[in-house]
């Protein structure tokens, strides 16, 4: 009961870090079709993403009951895995300087850029180009959330949690990006990032030893241990490569 | 079709980054399965191979791409 509890607010704050990061790329996106076509492509753009994923979510979400117990661990496991590592590696790479940090105002400016380069070649489609590209963002970005919920929360009964979690991650940046109508480039996103590659590694270790049969000590606790560990070898991982601004590859 | 290609793409690309990265990752899970198979009453020894080959496969990664 313990170890249940204790699960829980890792489960909110990991899916409330990692939906926050996803949020705020997508709110880029929708920001730059906006300031470039107004909002009507790019609010209906996002709209129609929505009811995309509450359609994935509606028509795919009952038939996880239907996955054994240990083969959804399992799998969730090594997804988390490919995609926790995948984000810790980017994030220590960044935090040495080895790759560069991710700017929103930078890819704001990007986006933007290529928006008006399209429209320049052919300006009657351009409200369909902008429309599908924010339907683009908020879809895949979507889906890493409802991705990062099912897999944080669906092994051990944990789905509200997590949902509670990325919901208010989502609503959090859509208001102040609402309020502020600029892409929110004062999220330390490389830290959020760090810290929940951190986490889901964390739980992938743990839901993949579950769905081998492995007894962890201290059961859902283990998983503490486990971020512990991925810290300890992130930090040195960045100490390793870490490297002067000036050679820092664009 | 090359929509839904570029989806497919991205949605493929949440997952795997470095290839060499995700490779090692799936040849560790199946290690720790075959152990776990192999010795079901040691079965921390999966464990073990799970987590310190994460460990290890992450530091790789990483050594390799400063190294680039």
């Amino acid at each position: 009961m313990t170890g249940s509890l204790a699960l829980i607010w890792p489960v909110v704050t990991a899916a409330f870090l990692a939906s926050l990061v996803e949020a705020v790329e997508a709110l880029t996106i929708v920001l730059a079709v906006a300031t470039v076509r107004g909002w009507r492509p790019a609010g209906l753009g996002a709209i129609a993403g929505l009811g995309a994923l509450a359609l994935i979510v509606v028509a795919l979400g009952p038939l996880l009951d239907r996955v054994p117990l240990h083969l959804l661990q399992l799998v969730i496991g090594v997804l988390l895995l490919l995609f926790g590592m995948r984000w810790l590696r980017k994030a220590i790479l960044r935090s040495a300087g080895v790759i560069p940090l991710r700017d929103e105002a930078t890819a704001f400016a990007a986006e933007t850029a290529e928006l008006r380069e399209q429209a320049r070649r052919n300006e009657a489609r351009l409200d369909w180009i902008g429309g599908v590209t924010t339907f683009k963002a908020v879809l895949l970005e979507g889906l890493e959330v409802v991705f990062i919920v099912i897999a944080l929360g669906s092994g051990r009964g944990k789905l509200v949690p997590a949902s509670v979690g990325a919901v208010a991650a989502c609503l959090l940046v859509a208001a102040v990006g609402l309020i502020v109508h600029r892409p929110l480039a004062r999220v330390p996103e490389n830290t959020l990032k760090f810290a929940v590659g951190i986490m889901l590694s964390a739980f992938g270790v743990f839901w993949t030893g579950e769905g081998l049969g492995v007894d962890w000590p201290g059961a859902d606790l283990a998983i503490v241990g486990f971020a512990a560990a991925f810290l300890a070898v992130s930090g040195a991982a960045v100490v390793l490569a870490r490297r002067p601004k000036a050679e820092v590859l664009s | 079709m090359t929509a839904l290609t570029n989806v497919l793409r991205e949605l493929a690309g949440l997952f795997v980054d470095d290839g060499a990265l995700a490779l090692t990752i799936i040849a560790i899970v199946a290690l720790a399965g075959m152990v776990a198979m192999l010795m079901p009453g040691v079965p921390l020894a999966a464990g073990a191979i799970l987590l310190f080959g994460c460990l290890a496969a992450l530091l790789s990664s990483v050594a390799r791409s400063d190294r680039r």
